[in-house]
């Protein structure tokens, strides 16, 4: 069974956002760029499925901006050949998904795993449109996974409460935060990386279905206020949350 | 082409979820602009029951398979893509709960149909759907806009208001989709609610959430007879996810849970850009923290500065009186 972990290039989580002179997109000067904090974790469960049992691991890359270094980090842990297909213009799920199963297509029967969502656009369909071009069932936002055989039972939290599901391999798979504990790679690993194929593509994607009129930051909050210190500040609360704010 | 709208209902514990009567009562009054009709689709052995108490929709879709008891994405996405096809869809709402928005992403993908995810507003012009959804963690705010039809749509819980009105008969007709061979290859077998009937932070009305400054993980307990006494759940900070303190679950935030409760008590957090984007759509927020100057009084509605250890077993001692006293 072929393995694939699907990894994005997102600004970091702590960056600032504000919008862009066309109004319509981010302006991400100074922001840091980084491995997308979900597809940590999908590729640590990638690198352990290619540990029991995988033939062999690709981690794929869509984007413009060149990734290699992620990329050989990824080999260096564990992945056996990486790719990024290089692309021109805006990227959507369907777009992304297109070209990730171009590239998995081949290696079918195949395990994917991904983020359960960018922290960029929060859309979190990637899972779904993979699946869809490549007829594999998806679970996605998974906890824990247990394979044994070619049969898995994963877990996911729902709304006030933990399901179970169940299926067989091959499967998509998106990882939630806490699925494992990412690895880090050791100075041999990472020399042995050098050493891995890894290929940079330029493909074109279809445009996104979805035209952006507009990107604005939140609305402020209307000014609060401070009741005091210390313990003494507590009866002011307790009657404005009661009186003022109507709350309890 | 004449609008038309197609709504999933989410069936949990032998009920529509109350989230996905939102996502009725909001197509229902986009209506007013869009025309066209509000079609509900049920999926499951007592679809054809749920549909009969089922007011606000115009007709209802009814896949009363009893392979779909146990939720499938594969095969729920096939069942509700036939049914947008056969009803000629333009707007297929879903609301973005982990199962709506996993299969909202899968109709979209069946149906080659643009898909706005977690959309807190709608508004129709000319015609057409226009949705505002955050992104970045709830950072920003964009608008949006299908190039084409149709255009698929999920809903975050606790924005819309729910349809409000008596129930009564709805039409209802019978779909039996044709299955692909995969599409029961992994299914829900089991639903395992949280533990005491704990609340789910994301859903709750109340939620008093800790960070750093309470210690230790044994500085929730003041927080949990809190939370006991408003009848709320309990949050948690990255910082103390991870650290162990508390589980994933209850992280709000950026990579955790994005809430909007009527009341949200921040206690000994100092409020990271990460955090403030998950809960600042709080109707009110209180903040408890030693450090005047912390980000956290920024966003809050009142604030007091002191000793979180101190605070809280004071303040929930004043609730429980004031409680008390209204009964």
């Amino acid at each position: 069974m072929n393995v694939v972990a699907c990894l994005a290039r997102v600004p970091d989580t702590a960056s600032r956002i504000k919008p862009g002179s066309d109004g319509k997109s981010p302006d991400l000067e100074g922001a840091q760029f980084v491995v997308n904090p979900y597809d940590e974790f999908a590729l640590e469960e990638a690198v352990k499925l290619r540990e029991a049992k995988g033939s062999s691991l690709l981690a794929i890359h869509v984007g413009p901006v060149d990734f290699q270094k992620e990329l050989r980090n990824a080999l260096a842990k564990g992945a056996d050949k990486a790719i990024q297909l290089s692309t021109t213009g805006p990227l959507g799920p369907a777009g992304i998904s297109k070209l990730l199963a171009e590239q998995i297509r081949p290696l079918l029967p195949a395990t994917v795993f991904l983020g359960k969502q960018s922290v960029d656009g929060d859309v979190g369909a990637t899972g779904a449109f993979l699946g869809n071009e490549l007829g594999l069932p998806v679970v996605s936002k998974i906890s824990t996974l247990k394979i044994e055989g070619d049969r898995f039972s994963a877990t996911r939290e729902v709304e006030g409460g933990v399901e179970t599901i169940e299926g067989a391999l091959p499967c998509i798979f998106t990882a939630e935060k806490g699925l494992n504990e990412p690895r880090r790679a050791g100075l041999n690993q990472i020399m042995a990386a050098k050493k891995k194929p890894l290929t940079v593509e330029t493909k074109s994607a279809p445009p996104p279905l979805l035209d952006v009129l507009a990107l604005e930051l939140p609305k402020d909050r209307p000014a609060g206020r401070m009741l005091g210190e210390g313990v003494g500040a507590v009866a002011a609360l307790v009657t404005a949350l009661q009186n003022e704010a109507k709350v309890l | 082409m004449a609008h038309q709208s197609l709504v999933y209902l989410e069936v949990r514990g032998g009920a529509v979820k109350r989230s996905s009567l939102e996502a009725l009562g909001e197509a229902s009054r986009q209506k007013a602009a869009l025309g066209g009709e509000v079609v509900g689709i049920l999926l499951g052995s007592s679809s054809t029951t749920l549909a009969h108490g089922l007011a606000g929709a115009d007709r209802c879709i009814c896949v009363p398979d009893p392979r779909l008891d146990r939720f499938s994405l594969e095969a729920a996405a096939t069942a509700t893509a036939e049914a947008a096809r056969s009803s000629g869809a333009t707007t297929i709402w879903f609301s973005a709960t982990v199962q709506g928005r996993d299969l909202a992403g899968a109709v979209a993908a069946r149906l080659g149909a643009a898909y706005a995810a977690d959309c807190v507003e709608i508004r129709a012009e000319g015609g057409a759907v226009i949705a505002k959804r955050p992104i970045f963690g709830g950072r920003a705010l964009v608008t949006v806009k299908a190039k084409g039809n149709p255009l698929v749509v999920s809903l975050r819980p606790n924005v819309f208001a729910p349809l409000v009105a008596s129930p009564a008969a709805v039409g209802t007709s019978n779909l039996a989709p044709t299955f692909a061979s995969g599409d029961f290859a992994a299914v829900v077998t089991h639903l395992a609610s949280a533990a005491g009937g704990a609340k789910d932070v994301a859903e709750a009305e109340v939620v008093v959430s800790g960070g750093r400054g309470l210690g230790g993980p044994e500085g929730f307990k003041p927080l949990e007879e809190l939370a006991q006494v408003l009848g709320g759940a309990v949050g948690a900070s990255r910082a103390v996810v991870d650290l162990g303190w508390r589980p994933h679950a209850d992280q709000v935030g950026q990579t955790g849970k994005v809430v909007s409760p009527k009341l949200y008590i921040a206690c000994g957090i100092s409020g990271a850009i990460q955090h403030l984007a998950g809960m600042r759509t709080s109707q009110v927020i209180v903040a408890i923290n030693k450090d005047a100057e912390a980000p956290i009084f920024k966003v809050a509605t009142y604030g007091i500065v002191g000793d979180v250890g101190v605070i809280v077993p004071a303040l929930t001692a004043a609730l429980k009186t004031a409680i008390a006293a209204r009964r």
